[in-house]
């Protein structure tokens, strides 16, 4: 039953991110750092951790749920530094997603070659 | 011809195809949801493998990273993001895609200049608000916290 939730709930995230590019002018990059800082924000309020138990994947694979990974990063660092923790929990707990990135990002400019240049 | 304002909106409307939202938000729904429920399927397989539930999450992020990065070098993720719109954007594979795309087109202006200071142009700006956010409610936490009774 998990699948199934995070599949509906996944996919309502990705409808709201459509309506967005549909129904307004905001370009792919503005919807991005909405739904991260929207994400930081329902986290703070603890509104993204009940979404999150229910949908799993459903919660975290979308960009919301980055938002909410280092919303819940820099309350654990908070915790523990104390206002240290503002400034380091956050790349902390992004750390993961964000090198995978960069280096994929990196493996695949090496690898790949631009369609243009052909 | 002349035609009154009413007239004139019924052809408009005859003319033009059927509202592509309906069809964009479907695409989105369910390219979007698979890409979750893969998500999902990662998740438990990693929980399963003994991995603790943070661990999983990041495993699971990193592995639908590499993935997408994948695809995108091959060229099929724009393919499948032309269709699927959100729903190729707004999941961790389109953060990962707009890292490698770009990555990808300015190698040709070196490593340091093109790969190095273009990677991030569409997934800097994600990163830099979401630290900014995630460093403000850090604050806000840290004050309040005694308040709550912490």
């Amino acid at each position: 039953m998990h699948y199934f939730w995070a599949f509906v709930v996944g996919g309502a995230l990705c409808v709201i991110g459509q309506l967005l590019i549909d129904l307004t002018a905001l370009t792919p990059a503005r919807i991005l750092v909405l739904f991260v800082v929207s994400g930081v924000a329902l986290s703070a309020l603890g509104w993204y951790r009940p979404l999150a138990e229910f949908a799993g994947a459903g919660a975290t694979v979308p960009l919301l749920g980055f938002g909410h990974l280092l919303a819940q990063g820099v309350v654990a660092a908070v915790e523990r530094h104390g206002l240290l923790g503002a400034l380091t929990g956050g790349f902390s707990a992004a750390a993961g997603g964000i090198a995978a990135s960069l280096v994929c990002g990196v493996a695949a400019s090496l690898a790949a070659r631009s369609k243009d240049q052909c | 011809m002349k035609l009154s304002k009413q007239e004139y909106d019924r052809m408009n409307r005859q003319a033009s195809p059927p509202s592509p939202v309906a069809k964009d938000c479907l695409w989105a729904f369910f390219v979007g949801g698979a890409i979750c429920l893969l998500g999902e399927v990662l998740r438990t397989a990693y929980g399963r493998a003994g991995f603790i539930l943070t661990d999983a999450s990041a495993l699971t992020s990193i592995t639908l990273v590499a993935l997408s990065a994948v695809l995108t070098a091959l060229g099929w993720y724009q393919k499948l993001a032309s269709r699927a719109g959100a729903g190729t954007l707004v999941p961790i594979t389109g953060f990962a895609n707009a890292v490698v795309s770009p990555a990808i087109e300015y190698r040709v202006e070196g490593l340091v200049t093109g790969v190095g200071a273009k990677m991030f142009v569409i997934a800097g700006p994600v990163i830099v608000w979401g630290m900014m956010a995630s460093v403000v409610w850090g604050v806000v936490y840290y004050f309040l916290r005694p308040m709550m009774g912490g």
